[in-house]
């Protein structure tokens, strides 16, 4: 019991700083850049703006290869990548990449929900006012997609906090890491339960924060 | 030259398993300031008409052309202009539901390079007209269909438009409501001198608040009146279905099943003005031997004119009877046989 105290004295709070290190980074890129994503779907797949097939079915095709791939797979893949942009891949930087890589196509799928979520009429009576894209997409799509958008970004979180521990068994540090070090490897049953609670605690508080906002950014 | 030219216009869409013409050669002048109405079942293909007006659809063939600018030709930038002109109200308001009453219409003026700085005061001035200058501040979601559909309008009228489309703006509402947004419709075309171009399925509203209008029926247009003439004397067959439905005067089945024991032809009778029909029946009865039994009648007012419906249960022989329609159809407008 005390080994076990000893160790989480000794490592948890490097462990959980590397996580959130892992998770915040890559799902801020992921988000941003899924977003980017997620409006180009919806704008080249409506009617109302300028379909285009063509490149409506290329980035969909790429969104799809990447996401096929089993995260485990596409973080051994891209261990290159990681070693070119992080110089370690075996730290927490190192990890980010390929959480990054998962996490923009996973987030654009959502983001692209979001917006073909809103009602279609809301949109042409933008569209009928003479507005620009970008207005309608400030004013109409965003406001109206928020609530999906937050929804989404929880969902990416989590994902994401499932996949930094698969990080971290390959040595970029974590929670993850943690657990398999002491909980698994020296048969510390007492981390790898004390980790289990955490992670539950963290989950259930990202999935209630969301939900608050959400809830705040429905007006209906 | 008219406001709203709409040359030969056709649409059609494909999907996967066929092709489906929804507007089928249509040619409409419709001038300044009027009111001009479409009529026709579900799926007649209006909504599809209206929209390519302000080009939300591309006609497959033919052009519309609106103050001079061919809205089909349009490039872009064009076409945004034009958009600006033209507001639009539809049956289900469409309004951003996330933001607030005030941010809906600061939308559209946006849209149109409405000066940040006075949009405030446009703002309240449109909800003014609208009768809801003290929501400002609300959601959508906290109003009712009635006062939703008034945003809508301020929202359509936020960039001083010349025209204003209103795609079954009152299908939603209850009877009275829809009378409440007839009313302010019409205030706004006197006032302001904004062209409506209206579609509806509901001929009471068609009836109040339309000068002229186009019948359509898949597709086509089947007919055009003055709303007046189409209530009085519809031509087409759709026309004489859809007044007809309307201006229905349903009688009571113990009074239908009384009828259909006795030989005779029960006629619905429809004519101009407000006068009786009595002298009229009475020298009917009189030079062909028939006896004619008025059932029931009342009179209808179309652009506040007037027009009598009346409904007669005629008895005698055959060839009488067939005499007597004759007769009916020389000195009415519109005679009809109902079958019993
Ligand atoms: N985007 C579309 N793709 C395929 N078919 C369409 C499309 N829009 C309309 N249609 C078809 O075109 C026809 C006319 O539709 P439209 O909505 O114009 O009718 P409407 O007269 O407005 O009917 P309603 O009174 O129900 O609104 C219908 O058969 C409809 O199914
Ligand atoms: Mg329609």
């Amino acid at each position: 019991m005390s080994e076990t105290l000893q160790i989480l004295q000794q490592n948890l709070g490097q462990a959980l700083w590397e996580t959130a290190e892992m998770v915040i980074i890559s799902g801020v890129i992921g988000v941003i850049f899924g977003t980017l994503l997620g409006i180009l779907l919806y704008y080249y797949a409506n009617p109302l703006f300028s379909p285009h097939p063509l490149v409506n079915a290329t980035v969909g095709f790429v969104i799809n290869a990447i996401r096929s791939l089993p995260f485990l797979i596409l973080m051994v893949v891209l261990i290159p990548l990681a070693k070119l942009l992080a110089g370690d891949p075996y730290t927490p930087m190192g990890g980010t990449v390929s959480l990054s890589v998962a996490a923009i196509p996973f987030y654009a799928r959502l983001a692209e929900g979001a917006f073909a979520d809103v009602d279609p009429g809301v949109v042409e009576a933008a569209t009928a006012t003479g507005a620009k894209f970008s207005l309608i997409f400030r004013q109409v799509l965003f406001p109206e997609a928020l609530p999906a958008l937050i929804r989404g970004i929880v969902l990416t979180v989590i994902s994401l906090l499932g996949y930094s521990a698969m990080v971290g068994t390959i040595g970029a540090g974590g929670i993850g890491n943690l657990a398999i070090q002491f909980g698994y490897n020296r048969y510390e049953t007492g981390v790898l339960i004390f980790v289990i609670i955490i992670l539950v605690i963290i989950v259930q508080l990202i999935q209630w924060v969301g939900d608050q906002l959400a809830e705040h950014y429905t007006k209906v | 030259m008219s406001q709203i030219e709409i040359k030969n216009v056709s649409v059609t869409f494909q999907n996967k398993k066929q092709r489906i013409t929804a507007v089928s050669q249509v040619s409409i002048a419709i001038q300044k300031g009027e009111i001009f109405g479409i009529v026709g079942l579900t799926g007649a293909g209006k909504s599809t008409l209206v929209r390519t007006i302000n080009g939300l659809q591309r006609p497959t063939t033919g052009e519309v052309i609106v103050d001079g600018i061919n809205i089909t030709r349009a490039n872009k930038s064009t076409l945004t202009r034009a958009r600006q002109k033209i507001g639009i109200i539809f049956q289900n308001f469409n309004l951003v539901q996330n933001r607030t009453l005030g941010e809906n219409i600061a939308f559209a003026l946006n849209a149109g390079g409405y000066p940040k700085r006075q949009q405030n005061k446009k703002i309240t001035e449109l909800l003014d007209l609208v009768d809801l200058a003290d929501r400002k501040d609300n959601y959508p979601g906290q109003l009712s269909g009635g006062q939703k559909q008034r945003v809508g309008i301020a929202r359509a009228l936020a960039n001083d438009p010349d025209i204003l489309l209103c795609d079954e703006a009152t299908s939603a509402l209850d009877l009275e409501t829809a009378e409440e947004i007839v009313a302010i419709l019409k205030d706004i075309n006197t006032r302001l001198h904004i062209t409506i171009v209206f579609i509806t399925h509901q001929l009471e509203v068609a009836r109040s608040l339309f000068q002229r209008v186009a019948v359509m029926e898949n597709g086509h247009i089947v007919e055009q009146a003055t709303a007046y003439d189409l209530f009085a004397n519809p031509r087409s067959a759709m026309g004489r279905r859809l007044v007809g439905r309307f201006l229905a005067t349903a009688l009571p089945s113990e009074i239908r099943q009384r009828l259909a024991s006795v030989p005779g032809q029960l006629l619905a009778l429809r004519y101009r003005g407000e006068d009786s029909l009595d002298p009229i029946i009475t020298k009917i009865a009189g030079e062909i031997g028939v006896n004619v039994n008025i059932i029931q009648g009342r009179i209808e007012y179309v652009q506040a004119k007037a027009i009598g419906v009346l409904t007669v249960f005629v008895t005698g022989q055959a060839a009488q009877l067939l005499a007597a329609i004759k007769a009916f159809k020389q000195q009415v407008d519109q005679v009809e046989v109902v079958p019993l």
